[in-house]
């Protein structure tokens, strides 16, 4: 699976460029470059080699670590080589490791909110169905779906950072100060969970109507059970299975793509970078992060399924 | 032909308001309505009956006759987790041992759910938490009513599989529902509902669900067990073949009323209905050389939003224009008294049913 999309990949980001008429080399030396400097380049990136080879040596850098030489010039690069940036010549390894911290806490620390908010959100509202509560979270939920993360996180900021001065819109990494972090991250969290949380509560209180029509709800009553258990224990046993399925997909897609979330509070993750990349046209960095990006979604949905296995015994297989 | 008349009073006369009851179970003008859009849904409109322990009633009718909502409401699932503005409206008075259930504080109806009185569901497999073991369900149903650590409740739940005749129970204990077949998931089922020794059993379409081979054998089993435990039971269905096989009396229901009930032989034999001629007509008999066509009910269940103004079943009744000034149209008919403990609601006189029954129904089955 991770091998069809990394082909998938490396075929859109070593074709597109073509077929667009951009030339790398001469994107990587700068616009005022002498034709032999940027002859050099081409042969040091091995970028007039046949498509297959330079996606194995691609592939190799990775694992193995690769040489460039052209030119009169060696660059050495280290196994995990992901190439270097156009812009910037720094190696995108790096690159990645310390912006996917910062969005691996974005994404983790709005989930917990959301999943809290959401799912009590949900499951308040299919109690009190049709009264003042479930029409009230609802309406709540509809403007988190449709407010943009722009104008929530652009709001916030404005409220409570420049015109409150309750916090500093500074990211801090967590090494560094501990609340500091967690100073700088909570608007963030919160804009992004009440986004999410919307749609968690939508879906919690639609999935958990369903499952309290269901037999086995009336079953456990008729045991004699307590309500609490029979919405704590059995119905929401049930509810879990599509919240863990969009959970899993949500988490994974949220670390390669909260562009908007970053750039909105000046976060520096993967999805800041990647944008930064696609307007200079940093080709090594974009590669670099769908690669993660897409790693990312797989394992997330790789736990996800073991999850499900764990949640409904229908799923294991001997 | 026994005489069950003799045997005990599993059907009782018609009640007044007198709040002194002398059955283990005895259900007063019990209604069950429910407000929607389109109309109040009168599901169950005035029902009383009463049932002693050891003694079985067959409550039969079509779907939406009310049979399974009357089980409900003495289940108090009515009620219970309901959300939401729209809730059931339950009037009349349901006695079970003394207790009466409609007025009682609904903690305490809780915890006779299960322990006092269980249910027994039509269809096991969506009965039972897809994601909770046999085991786990039944030592839950156990452990709320008893205050015994895990194991001894699995030690009972075991006990239970065993008694129901699942094979190596103490391995099946720890099966999922899905990994057990129709007639054994109902058989976990009966064993979950029976795991606190209720007095009162409703099995609501016990066998609907089932293959024809294994009906044959839960109905045996039920049979078996109420006569080890002694409990009262209920037994919900449209099927008049598992009354017969199990029922000591038979209450018939149509549009959410009871339109006749008596000792199962009296209703079986001489029936004094229009409708229970019909239910009889339609169904398959083994035991009658005769290759005629089965005779359906014709027309469809009554709206019971808008039920029909007199008898509710005079739209789809043949007989409706014997009775004179077109009494079954604008009079709703009252249980009468046709033979010892046998009721029927109908306009027709005692002699023309008896007639028809005689000349034109029973020879035709």
């Amino acid at each position: 699976m991770l091998v069809v999309i990394v082909m998938v990949v490396f075929g859109i980001f070593f074709l597109v460029p073509k077929w667009a008429g951009v030339d790398i080399a001469a994107s990587f030396v700068g616009k005022q470059a002498d034709p032999a400097s940027v002859e050099a380049v081409r042969e040091k990136l091995g970028l007039s080699d046949p498509i297959y080879h330079q996606v194995w040596e691609f592939f190799k850098g990775i694992f193995a670590g690769r040489t460039y030489s052209g030119g009169g010039d060696v660059t050495q690069c280290a196994a995990p080589c992901f190439g270097y940036s156009f812009r910037s010549e720094q190696a995108v390894w790096p690159v990645l490791t310390d912006r996917f911290p910062v969005t691996l806490g974005l994404a983790l620390g709005a989930a917990v909110l959301w999943l809290i908010f959401g799912l009590a959100a949900g499951v308040l509202s299919a109690l009190k169905r049709g009264t003042f509560w479930d029409r009230g979270a609802m309406v709540v939920a509809l403007a988190g779906v449709s407010l943009p993360i722009y104008f929530t996180g652009l709001l916030s900021l404005a409220i409570f950072a420049f015109g409150l001065h309750w916090l500093d819109a500074q990211y801090v990494p967590l090494d560094q100060s501990f609340g500091g972090y967690f100073g700088g991250m909570i608007l963030p969290w919160i804009t992004l969970a009440f986004l999410y949380a919307a749609m968690y509560a939508r879906i919690t209180r639609a999935t958990m109507l369903e499952i309290l029509g269901e037999d086995y709800i009336r079953t456990a009553r008729a045991k004699g059970l307590k309500e609490q258990v029979v919405i704590g224990k059995h119905a929401m046993r049930s509810t879990m299975t599509p919240i863990l399925t969009m959970l899993g997909m949500d988490l994974g897609a949220l670390i390669g793509g909260a562009i908007l979330t970053e750039s909105t509070f000046n976060l520096p993750g993967l999805g800041r970078a990647v944008l930064d990349a696609i307007k200079t046209q940093d080709l090594p960095i974009i590669l670099g992060v769908t690669l993660i990006t897409s790693l990312a979604v797989l394992l997330a949905n790789l736990v996800v399924d073991i999850l499900y296995a764990v949640i409904d015994p229908r799923v294991r297989l001997a | 032909m026994s005489d069950l008349t003799k045997s005990g009073a599993a059907v009782g006369e018609p009640t007044g308001a007198s709040p002194a009851p002398t059955a283990f179970l005895e259900v007063r003008d019990l209604k069950v309505h429910f407000p929607t859009d389109d109309g109040l849904v009168k599901s169950v409109d005035g029902l009383s009956f009463q049932l002693e322990k050891g003694k079985t009633l067959g409550i039969v009718g079509e779907s939406g006759s009310g049979k399974s909502v009357t089980s409900l409401g003495i289940m108090g699932l009515h009620t219970a987790g309901q959300y939401g503005k729209r809730k059931a409206q339950l009037s009349g008075e349901i006695w079970l041992d003394g207790t009466e259930l409609l007025s009682a504080d609904p903690d305490h109806v809780r915890k006779l759910r299960g322990r006092e009185m269980s249910m027994i569901f039509q269809d096991p497999l969506s009965a039972l938490h897809p994601y909770y073991t046999i085991g786990h369900q039944i030592v839950e149903a156990y452990r709320v009513h008893h205050p015994v650590d895990k194991k001894t409740a699995k030690r009972r739940a075991v006990e239970m599989l065993d008694r129901v005749g699942i094979p190596q129970p103490d391995k099946r204990v720890d099966s999922y529902p899905h990994e057990f077949s129709g007639g054994m998931r109902q058989r976990a089922m009966i064993a979950m509902s029976l795991v606190n020794n209720p007095e009162l059993l409703i099995a609501d379409e016990p066998t609907t669900a089932l293959d024809v081979t294994v009906q044959a054998q839960i109905l045996d089993l039920i049979r078996d067990l109420q006569k080890e435990f002694g409990s009262a039971v209920i037994v919900i269905t449209h099927d008049l073949g598992v009354v017969a096989e199990l029922a000591d009396d038979i209450l018939v229901m149509y549009g959410g009323r009871c339109i006749e009930r008596g000792p199962a032989d009296k209703v079986f034999y001489e029936p004094r209905h229009p409708y229970t001629w019909g239910l009889l007509g339609s169904m398959p008999r083994l035991d009658r050389e005769q290759q005629e066509r089965l005779i359906p009910v014709k027309g469809s269940p009554p709206s019971l939003i808008n039920v029909p103004s007199g008898c509710a079943f005079n739209p789809r009744c043949p007989y409706a224009d014997i009775p004179k000034d077109n009494v079954t149209r604008t009079v709703r008919p009252e249980l009468t008294e046709v033979d010892t403990r046998h009721w029927a609601a109908c306009h027709m006189t005692q002699e023309q049913r008896e007639r028809i029954w005689t000349e034109e129904i029973a020879p035709k089955l």
